[in-house]
């Protein structure tokens, strides 16, 4: 049983006064439980498109997007805003915390759209979440008084707050320093394999790409499995 | 329904946290509905306040509706006997059970106070004249059956007379000399009681009870009742508060009653003229401050129509500028209701947190002494509470415009494109 399955997907858009535009084109793709992706490209291949497809915060052209084998098209949308706040856990590239919010009450924030006990016990869980990631002493900084990096981790803790099990990472080291990237990273790695999660990374770096186990380009909307050597050379020439 | 109960918590701290970051702005723009909620609530207090202590003046001089006056003519210009009135009055009391009437005498009392005597205007009335007229007292109280019995005649005195004899205590049974002259002593009566005037008003006036009025008249003539009409009875009004509802029926009958009795032997009942009539401020069954209503009504809406288009702008131009927060929020599983029931439950708590401000506001405006002596001319004692209505309407409207000027930009907010708007 897969966790999240895209058949001959097609994303197109219609710009104002122009002709469709076709972004995503015959995509395949499979995440299980517990795996390790990493999409490559480079700007405008249509990254993006396809992470939103992934976080079923858009719905595809044609094609065929699954949530645990069961046809995305066949939420509502407010089922499938749900089933995106339980279940995937979003890590972007500039971070996006809120705003005006201790770290704490941006990792809280996810749990207010849970139920029970996650909603009720929200402190402690974000607490414990960010004790996990090693920032502890921080829970009561405001973003603008966090490294990039505190930040990132922050992001990271939020993401992992409800226990997903699909992360998203777009390009989630893009805004950090090489040694921050590869901390970040390793937390990410780490996290995901000690709750079971299925780790999906977007990025343009072939060193952040080679640590997943399978590789793939993004190239003009097409998506094709990538030659894991050839990363792995590109990763080694870059460090 | 846990699902529910979770959502509407959820939303309440999610309006909280975005009232509370965002507080300067959310301040500024809440001024505006604070100020308008005070204003409506002002305006509506104050117009209620105002009405109240118009129909209490207006009772206090002409009488709780239903008040009918009795007033009867000889049409062959001779006296009608006063005390055939008076029998005539008692009479019509006791058959028809009515236990508020009361005469009322207009005369002067010459009275010595230390700048000088005082020619004071004396009403005489019988005791249910208090209640039927809304007399309230500051020190002392009202005729009681003991006053109408004691030797001495009783006098309610005004604040002027009362602050010109010294301002004496009460319990120590004060006098003044009625009508002394050249030596000769007057009759001494005793205040019994004080009414405040109004902060126009400078002369010192008194009531005393009619009957002891005429007992008064009778032992000295000098103090009688003068009647500029040379009518009958002096000028004696007669005054009964009756049941509205009965009141056309009571004034027909009441007619006949007193046409019959005044009737001479020789002339019939067309010798004599008699009239009942209201006088009291309801008396032609329309509100007399319809008007006065309506027009503090609609300033009232004006002015809360002005203060929720101010924060819907402000509301609409917020939103646009948090595209970014609510797409960060949607990809975390908020959905489009949840954002919809967020924004708008922003704009209903942050204007119910300013409408209960402006109600507060209108309070101390509407409740503090500087007020009350403007409004009620130091006439009032009986000042109305700021009314209850006032405060729920002020509170109900300030949840109203929250929803209302909510609901714009909760229908933007939902309409934003998570995937824009976190590329924001």
């Amino acid at each position: 049983m897969s966790l999240l399955e895209l058949r001959d997907v097609t994303r197109t858009v219609i710009p104002p006064d122009q002709p469709a535009l076709t972004i995503l084109n015959g995509v395949d793709l499979t995440v299980e439980p517990g795996d390790r992706i990493s999409i490559v490209g480079r700007s405008g291949s249509g990254k993006s498109t396809l992470l939103n497809l992934l976080g079923l915060l858009d719905m595809p052209t044609s094609g065929l997007l699954t949530f645990d084998d069961r046809p995305v098209k066949s939420y509502s949308g407010a089922a499938r805003d749900r089933v995106r706040g339980a279940q995937i856990g979003f890590v972007f590239q500039q971070f996006n915390l809120l705003p005006g919010r201790t770290a704490l009450e941006n990792v809280a924030m996810p749990l207010l759209y849970a139920e029970g006990r996650s909603f009720w016990r929200r402190k402690q869980l974000a607490a414990e979440m960010l004790q996990e990631v090693g920032l502890g002493d921080r829970m009561e900084s405001m973003p603008d008084r966090l490294s990039g990096g505190e930040q990132q981790r922050v992001a990271i803790a939020r993401s992992l707050v409800r226990g997903p099990r699909l992360i998203l990472a777009d390009e989630p080291t893009g805004a950090l320093d090489l040694d921050t990237g590869s901390s970040v990273m390793q937390l990410i790695d780490e996290v995901a394999t000690r709750t079971g999660a299925a780790l999906v990374t977007i990025t343009h770096d072939p060193a952040i790409a080679a640590r997943a186990r399978d590789h793939f380009r993004l190239d003009r909307g097409v998506l094709t499995r990538a030659d894991s050597d050839e990363l792995a050379a590109a990763s080694e020439a870059i460090s | 329904m846990k699902r529910a109960f979770t959502s509407l918590v959820g939303a309440v701290i999610e309006a909280w946290q975005e009232l509370r970051v965002h507080r300067t702005r959310v301040l500024l723009s809440l001024i505006g509905v604070a100020v308008a909620v005070c204003s409506l609530t002002t305006v509506v207090a104050l117009g209620g306040i105002v009405q109240q202590a118009n129909q209490e003046l207006s009772e206090r001089q002409s009488g709780r509706p239903a008040s009918l006056f009795v007033s009867a003519y000889s049409n062959q210009g001779t006296a009608i006997d006063s005390a055939t009135m008076d029998a005539t009055w008692a009479e019509t009391l006791a058959r028809y059970d009515i236990t508020y009437g009361s005469r009322v005498m207009q005369t002067t009392q010459a009275v010595p106070f230390t700048t000088g005597v005082v020619d004071v205007q004396t009403q005489a009335v019988d005791q249910p004249y208090g209640e039927m007229h809304r007399v309230r007292l500051t020190e002392g109280e009202w005729f009681t059956a003991d006053d109408a019995a004691g030797l001495a005649p009783a006098l309610v005195v005004n604040q002027i007379f009362w602050e010109r004899l010294g301002s004496p205590e009460l319990r120590t049974h004060p006098t003044v000399e009625l009508g002394a002259q050249g030596g000769k002593p007057g009759t001494t009566a005793v205040i019994v009681g004080v009414y405040p005037v109004a902060s126009y008003e400078t002369d010192p006036a008194m009531f005393m009870l009619a009957d002891q009025l005429s007992a008064m008249t009778a032992a000295r003539p000098s103090a009688a009742v003068q009647d500029p009409y040379g009518g009958g009875g002096g000028s004696t009004q007669y005054e009964m508060w009756v049941p509205p509802a009965i009141s056309e029926q009571l004034m027909e009958v009441v007619k006949r009653d007193f046409t019959s009795a005044l009737a001479t032997p020789g002339g019939g009942t067309g010798d004599v003229q008699v009239d009942v009539y209201r006088q009291d401020y309801a008396q032609y069954g329309d509100d007399p401050f319809l008007v006065t209503k309506l027009v503090v009504g609609g300033i009232a809406v004006l002015v809360l129509l002005l203060g929720a288009l101010g924060l819907v702008n402000i509301a609409l131009v917020t939103v646009k500028q948090r595209v970014r927060e609510i797409g960060i929020r949607r990809s975390f599983g908020a959905t489009a209701g949840r954002v919809f029931f967020s924004v708008m439950m922003e704009s209903v708590v942050a204007t119910i947190a300013a409408g209960a401000a402006g109600v507060i506001a209108s309070v101390l405006l509407v409740q503090n002494p500087w007020t009350m002596d403007l409004i009620g001319q130091g006439l009032v004692s009986d000042f109305p509470p700021f009314p209850a209505e006032a405060a729920v309407l002020g509170l109900v409207a300030a949840t109203a415009v929250g929803a209302l000027a909510g609901l714009l930009p909760a229908l933007v907010a939902v309409r934003v494109k998570v995937i824009d708007a976190i590329r924001y």
